[in-house]
């Protein structure tokens, strides 16, 4: 499945931290493991790598794909690959699946040493900040003492923030995408409504649902639609679906609205693949992000550490994460004298823009990398 | 690079931190940092445009100055520059108060319209001027507030603002005669001011 662009075939790798894990709650984890993908190679300098932060319900395989058959590559691959913007024949690049999560790295769905049973709604709480600090010892692990570029969108970009602003001397360059400093009440509202949604499904039992063998997909799959319905907008959904209509067999008559057949197709592939208590921790760490917590809620002081290049850029039609967002971390860094670029991309795809093939976005990534000095760090 | 960019270079002192309002595709700010060890940040609208300053490695920030500049701090830059611009302002006055505000200098070029092909055109033909640097119909232009050096000057008297020098250019030629008569010869008109 080699093709011109694509990183190819790629195979993740887990890394095991044998060390106990203060979390920033308190708790601690004896050891943990993350799953790893890298695209391209690492340079003998070993200033030329970059960490790709997911959202809320991505994971490590940013790009290539995993066998031959595989219908989709991975998450990011229209950015990540030999001569794309986040181009792998210059670039070491690190994917990792965040702690917590539920695709291969130490989540809810792993063994509680201390137990011996599976720790479900009693892994504990994880925040932004953990999953940087976690990352750290990854970039430890790798070699890596410095990054060139560290990069995600929305959640990810939030993971950004915070690695540019805790750790100022390890970030060269640092973009920020479809983010913000903290969630608004309305953004914390919508992950209660998708958290209440599973919690209320009679499958939830409690986060035990792993014991029982089984799991509360119909309220995931709810909060999974809730969700996908906020990462679009109003005309890139009259775009898509308009009022088309679409049979819901073949052998039967009744039709459903195109965009109710897709919600449900999303909601119903979604519950398969995530789990619930992971998606209760991510929305939390959403909630509770807030950049600015430790100087009183103010965004100058908070981003003054910043040393890194900054690119910020947020989508013309994200009501999830809106451009004034953006706006606000782009401010407070104008505001404390930081070397700031900021766009917002016209478009139509709403938040989950930066996923998706805009070429003024993608051009736009691809100047700002290519300026990416490797002999600078 | 336009011939009034080309002047201005001198006037901006070595190692400089420059804001350029409506920076274009950057070229300037890039000759500012390779030849005058300048710190650079533009303000841009066009995402183009942002794309292509990018790609010269220069910060872009996208912003509508008529929607104010009210998120730069006070006395943040030493030299705020606006070429060519002032004319497709909806608030030139606020924006010029502000460039003063936010730099200690500020270097602003804009077309003359006391130049004497406007003054053939309107007082001679009775139409509203199109040249080669102003090509549009007076209905589908984005130029909506022209003035003239001497508007220029009494604005800056209104604003406190005092002219640290100023220059005035055209094409190839009339040296002479612009050197005479400003106002009536040079096509495009370059201020260095600041507050009083």
């Amino acid at each position: 499945m080699q093709t011109a662009n694509s990183v190819g075939l790629v195979t993740p790798k887990i890394e095991r931290f044998e060390e106990p894990f203060v979390l920033a709650s308190g708790d601690v984890l004896p050891g943990y493991e993350l799953i790893v993908e890298t695209y391209g190679t690492l340079n003998n300098a070993g200033n030329n790598a970059v960490l790709i932060c997911h959202a809320l319900s991505g994971n490590h395989h940013a790009a290539g794909r995993h066998s031959a058959e595989d219908r989709k590559p991975g998450w990011w691959d229209n950015l990540i690959g030999p001569g794309k913007p986040i181009d792998t024949n210059r670039f070491f690049v690190v994917s990792l699946n965040n702690l917590g999560g539920c695709d291969g790295s130490t989540g809810p769905n792993n063994i509680n040493p201390a137990s011996g049973s599976q720790w479900g709604p009693d892994f504990p709480e994880v925040v932004v900040e953990d999953w940087v600090n976690s990352q750290r010892a990854l970039a430890n692990r790798l070699g890596i003492t410095r990054w060139a570029v560290v990069i995600g969108g929305s959640l990810g970009g939030m993971q950004a923030l915070h690695w540019a602003v805790h750790y100022p001397d390890e970030v060269a360059n640092c973009a920020v995408l479809a983010a913000a400093p903290r969630l608004t009440a309305q953004n914390i509202a919508f992950n209660e409504i998708a958290r209440h949604a599973i919690t209320s499904d009679p499958e939830w039992f409690d986060g035990y649902y792993g014991r029982q063998k089984k799991a509360p997909v119909r309220g995931l799959a709810l909060a999974r639609m809730v969700g996908h319905l906020t990462y679009m907008s109003a005309e890139g959904m009259t775009d898509k679906f308009g009022r088309e209509r679409r049979h819901v067999d073949e052998n039967h008559d009744d039709q459903v609205f195109e965009v109710e057949s897709y919600l449900r197709h999303q909601g119903a592939q979604f519950s398969t693949r995530f789990d619930a208590n992971t998606y209760l921790l991510m929305t939390r760490a959403l909630d509770n992000f807030d950049i600015a917590a430790d100087t009183d809620g103010d965004l100058c002081s908070a981003l003054a550490p910043i040393r890194a290049r900054m690119l910020i850029v947020s989508f013309s039609s994200d009501w999830r994460f809106s451009p004034s967002r953006s706006r606000e971390m782009v401010d407070a860094l104008i505001n404390t004298g930081k070397t700031v670029s900021y766009a917002e991309i016209e478009t139509d795809g709403g938040h989950d823009a930066f996923l998706l093939n805009d070429t003024q976005y993608l051009e736009l990534m691809r100047a700002w990398l290519n300026r990416v000095q490797l002999d600078a760090l | 690079m336009r011939f009034d960019l080309t002047r201005i270079i001198d006037w901006v002192p070595k190692g400089s931190r420059v804001l350029d309002l409506g920076c274009g595709d950057g070229e300037f700010l890039a000759q500012l940092e390779a030849t005058r060890d300048a710190t650079t940040l533009g303000i841009e609208l066009e995402t183009a445009n942002i794309t292509a300053a990018a790609s010269k490695g220069i910060a872009v920030v996208q912003q509508d100055m008529d929607r104010g500049l009210s998120n730069f701090p006070n006395q943040s830059f030493d030299v705020v520059v606006m070429a060519h611009a002032l004319q497709v302002l909806h608030r030139p006055h606020a924006v010029l108060a502000d460039m003063v505000r936010i730099g200690r200098e500020a270097i602003i070029t804009f077309p003359n319209f006391g130049h004497w092909r406007c003054r053939l055109h309107l007082g001679l033909l009775g139409r509203m001027p199109v040249s080669r640097v102003l090509p549009f119909d007076w209905y589908d232009t984005p130029n909506i507030h022209f003035c003239t050096v001497k508007d220029f000057e009494a604005l800056c008297e209104e604003l406190d603002i005092k002219i640290l020098d100023h220059d005035i250019v055209s094409g190839p030629g009339t040296n002479v005669l612009k050197s005479l008569a400003p106002n009536l010869f040079g096509s495009t008109a370059i201020y260095r001011v600041c507050k009083k």
